[in-house]
């Protein structure tokens, strides 16, 4: 019996054609498969370009006998024209505009997120978080328009004469009024991936929302929100419009958030939209601002997409 | 086994403080939604803002009394009237000028009344009030242009009419239009899909399906990622670097015998918001594909389906509503950027509409912009009549997203 | 020398999931126009076998197979074997019905258009309908979408679009888990039609189900290193009556767990 049923011969032998499985030549399939890995690949060659071409500038900038990293990093005037070269001027302005910025982004963007994930029924949540969407799809340059003829009037209101007319401190608001939706995004991201099981154990211990809320689920979110925070950062520091329009038009030393004063993307908003001739100081200058943008930025972006990949690994 | 009772508040004590921890809660709740309060009261500012600034009292002046050039009242002068009075009172060579530009009889009565009051009355903008003021403080407003401006007239104005959207960009707020500015911005939105869309596709088509798991496909997505957190500013001074400057002979269109420009065209513009919002593209059009199931691409396979017939045949046209949504969204950012486009060159002051990608061009952000950064209130308002144009576009793309996602949302 | 009696042979097939060896070592052979079962306890790599069959696995990245699995000759895994080209050989019906977003009509096309197929259309979709038993229940509608059908007709439909390609052996994966009783009985009997013409391996945690349809019925069950296994392989009913492994007996009797 055993063996009739291994040996399986007993069914009639039959003809039947030979299958051929060998590789065919596919050329289409080939193609595009090279054609979509070019456009894969594409993204490399544009970071690529950036560097490349903002770094042979900036080279052209430093190769200036005149221009020494010691001045770029230490004098506080700014004027690659007349031979002032500290960088330090505009970094004031941005550091300035982005503090405020995120003082008001994250403690609001973090409340809205909590709001959202923790409080809110379905139906709130399908008419705030729409809000806050179109709050983050206004353009930027109508947020500059903002901060100069609606906050800045206000703020005057305020500080009477001790406040310039363009000034850190509107652009600073409204910059952070722009990231909020950024920052409360991520954050409420960060909060609903956080397990349903550890809400219900704290809540099974006679936790009040608030408590599990605040000492549960925010501290076991954090990383996540630090990554928006970071996220928020390196959007403000690479905001144009808004401090073009209202921070000020010219490089000045100060951290005074009442002063005017012009940022690195400020800066080289304004200089570049006048006539700006090819191989001069002025415009090599620019591409050493450019540079020091898009390395910071790309640090931060760098760390908070790892320390989001960290956090989603935990709870995945 | 007492400690237990001794260690923990009991009855009321423990009501107690349950009250206060529950009071804290209520309190802390609504410090969370007034947050979001602050929000909406900061958008509910921002539209009022700009709305204020778009209508409201207007203060001018005519240098020239109109009844020097006719003895009809002006608002009763036609076409016919307004042809005479132009051709007898311009000189000969304005005339010959705007002649050239498009014959005065062609023109409509509307644009020849703008010709009448702007070259030949000459009128003057005073002052401006917002729309607030005038509405609720008009008499005030009455009294103070009576003592300042003796010789004005006041009038109520609606800054965003649609001569506005017809008429090209002019050194005069009054007679200022976006239809350069909005062309301009079609175009460079178009340029920038056109070189956006089937290049972020067919990335998001190698990553998601066909890109081996290994190094390189991480740095490809890595980068990608990053790629989207670059200042747009960056990307301008790449487009700076890059289209208008070594690309020079192809996008100023010299190569192709256009003579007539340099490399600050509406091509290098394009080209460069089509890099800026590419990983925005690739990144949604991602997403899109991963929604599509997997049984479907095992089915395809299973009937003997190569790899691109299963993409091409299932999973584009199952992923096609995320990936055009996410598109729409892409022109949206396109639309408002301002940033690189002043980097790239757009011109400040243009009032020849582009006629293809060699044109120099404006944009409608860059109009704002300019006209925001003017110190005449008139030009503030126009800015704000322009930012309303301008969220109306934007409205009207987002609503078209929203409507494709949920007549094309399939329920897998 | 090639014996012509098996459809498929496997020689000491292992498939591995990085380090990680899901089934080792199984040598079959599988006999043409039959049906063979293979059951086990879940988890045991039953499905894996059945993907290795027609190359599913290779979208899963970190898969590998070493060992030999002959197809008339040719190992399905040697370099120069174009996988598109087994998977038209050899198809597949899934563990959940699966159609395309499409019509009836286009879901027997499709396939048969992209593999070229050069004849009469609606007649190939009407033998394939009838040979899958679905063509009186969907003559008139063949227009419609197929998410229009019950779970049943879908996977009759799946089982229609595999015939269309005319393939050599249909592997079936559970086909009737996700199905009500009636529906599984009209495949099981639809499969012993299909036999017919077609080899058919099909996985199946259902005994019953393997004892009722198959002719052959491979037992897998994991090792202490939890990579499985087939253990036992004979006619079924030698499988269900009297099995020579002792964990044979215990799963079929169901003392297993």
């Amino acid at each position: 019996m055993k063996e009739e049923a291994l040996d399986l011969k007993t069914a009639k032998a039959q003809s039947f054609r030979q299958i051929d499985l060998r590789k065919k030549t596919r050329l289409g399939e080939g193609t595009i498969q090279a054609l979509l890995f070019l456009t894969g690949i594409l993204s490399i060659f544009t970071t690529i370009a950036i560097v490349y071409e903002l770094g042979k500038e900036a080279m052209l900038f430093f190769a200036d006998p005149d221009v020494t990293l010691v001045k770029f990093f230490t004098m506080t005037r700014w004027q690659p024209g007349i031979g002032e070269y500290g960088i330090v001027a505009l970094v004031s302005a941005t550091l300035t505009t982005s503090a405020i910025a995120i003082s008001i982004a994250l403690p609001l963007g973090l409340a809205s997120a909590i709001y959202l994930s923790e409080y809110a029924s379905p139906k709130a949540r399908s008419v705030l978080k729409p809000i806050l969407e179109i709050l983050a799809g206004i353009p930027t340059v109508v947020y500059g328009y903002f901060a100069l003829l609606f906050v800045t009037p206000i703020l005057k209101s305020i500080f009477g004469d001790g406040i310039q007319v363009y000034n850190m401190l509107s652009a600073g608001l409204v910059m952070g009024i722009m990231i909020l939706p950024l920052i409360a995004s991520m954050s409420e991201d960060a909060l609903s991936a956080v397990p349903r099981a550890l809400r219900e154990g704290a809540y099974a211990m006679g936790a009040t929302k608030l408590e599990t809320s605040m000492q549960v689920v925010v501290p076991a979110a954090l990383s996540g929100i630090g990554a928006a925070v970071i996220v928020g950062i390196s959007r403000a520091v690479g905001e144009t419009m808004i401090v073009a329009v209202a921070a000020g038009a010219g490089p000045n030393f100060s951290f005074n958030p009442l002063d005017a004063a012009e940022t690195m993307t400020g800066h080289i908003a304004r200089i570049s939209g006048g006539d700006l001739s090819y191989n001069t100081i002025d415009y090599t200058s620019l591409f050493a601002i450019a540079l020091m943008l898009f390395l910071v930025t790309l640090v931060l972006n760098l760390i908070s997409q790892w320390v989001v990949n960290r956090f989603r690994e935990r709870y995945e | 086994m007492s400690t237990h009772t001794n260690t923990y508040p009991q009855g009321d004590a423990f009501n107690a403080s349950l009250k206060t921890r529950y009071r804290v809660a209520t309190i802390w709740q609504f410090a969370f939604l007034s947050a979001l309060l602050i929000a909406i009261l900061a958008l509910t500012a921002l539209l009022y803002n700009v709305v204020d600034g778009a209508f409201g009292y207007v203060a001018y002046d005519y240098k020239k009394d109109p009844a020097t050039f006719t003895p009809i009242p002006v608002n009763e002068l036609t076409k016919e009237d307004l042809l005479v009075i132009l051709k007898e009172n311009l000189s000969s060579g304005a005339y010959n000028k705007l002649e050239n530009e498009q014959k005065l009889e062609t023109r409509t009565q509307g644009e020849l009344y703008t010709l009448f009051l702007e070259r030949l009355v000459q009128i003057d903008t005073k002052a401006t009030w917002s729309m607030t003021d005038s509405l609720f403080r008009s008499a005030e407003i009455r009294a103070e242009a009576a003592e300042k401006y003796p010789d004005a007239q006041l009038e109520f104005r609606s800054w965003l009419t649609p001569q506005f959207l017809t008429t090209p960009m002019s050194s005069k707020a009054e007679f200022a239009g976006v239809r350069t500015a909005v062309l301009g911005s079609l175009w460079l939105v178009g340029i920038a899909i056109l070189f956006a869309l089937p290049v972020g596709v067919g990335a998001a088509i190698y990553l998601q399906e066909y890109a081996p798991k290994n190094w390189l496909t991480n740095i490809i997505q890595t980068n990608i990622n990053n790629l989207a957190g670059v200042p747009s500013i960056v990307y301008g001074m790449l487009g700076l670097a890059v289209f208008v400057r070594t690309m020079e002979a192809l996008t100023s269109g010299s190569a192709f015998g256009v003579t007539d420009s340099n490399g600050r065209t509406v091509l290098s513009a394009g080209l460069t918001m089509g890099i800026l919002v590419l990983p925005l593209i690739i990144i949604n059009a991602q997403e899109a594909i991963k929604a599509v199931p997997d049984s479907l691409r095992q089915a395809a396979f299973g009937v003997g389906a190569t790899r691109w017939q299963t993409v091409w045949y299932h999973v584009l046209p199952n992923a096609l509503p995320g990936i055009l949504t996410g598109s729409i969204l892409a022109i949206s950012r396109a639309l408002g950027e301002t940033a690189p486009l002043i980097v790239v060159g757009a011109s400040t002051f243009i009032s020849l509409d582009p006629n293809g990608p060699f044109s120099k061009f404006t944009a409608l952000p860059i109009q704002i912009y300019q006209w925001t950064t003017r110190p005449q209130s008139e030009f503030h308002a126009i800015a704000a009549s322009a930012i309303i144009v301008l969220l109306v576009l934007l409205l009207t793309l987002n609503a078209t997203a929203i409507l494709l996602r949920n007549r094309f949302q399939r329920k897998w | 020398m090639e014996n012509n009696n098996y459809a498929i042979e496997t020689n000491d097939l292992s498939i591995h999931y990085g380090k990680f060896t899901a089934v080792k070592n199984v040598s079959m052979k599988v006999e043409r126009k039959k049906i063979t079962a293979i059951i086990g306890p879940s988890g045991c790599g039953k499905s894996t076998l059945l993907r290795a069959f027609n190359r599913m696995n290779d979208f899963v990245p970190s898969c590998h197979v070493t060992g030999e699995l002959m197809l008339q000759g040719q190992n399905l895994y040697s370099r120069d074997v174009d996988p598109v080209e087994v998977r038209r050989k050899i198809g597949m019906v899934f563990q959940k019905p699966n159609p395309f977003p499409k019509s009836i009509y286009e879901n027997i096309a499709w396939g048969a258009r992209i593999n070229g197929f050069k004849g009469k259309m609606d007649e190939l979709v009407e033998q394939s309908l009838r040979a899958a038993a679905l063509w009186d229940e969907v003559k008139d509608k063949l227009q419609q979408s197929a998410y229009a059908l019950s779970g049943g007709q879908q996977q009759r439909l799946c089982i229609a679009r595999t015939i269309a390609i005319q393939p050599e052996i249909i592997l079936m994966d559970e086909p009737a888990s996700a199905l009500d009783p009636i529906s599984t009985l009209r495949i099981e009997e639809l499969m012993q039609e299909l036999k017919q013409n077609y080899t058919i391996i099909i996985v199946t945690h259902n005994m019953q189900q393997a004892a009722r349809a198959s002719d052959y019925t491979a037992m897998m069950m994991i090792d202490d290193q939890r990579a499985g296994g087939v253990i036992e392989f004979d006619v079924t009913k030698t499988i269900f009556t009297r099995p020579k492994d002792k964990r044979t007996e215990d799963y079929v009797t169901g003392r297993f767990g």
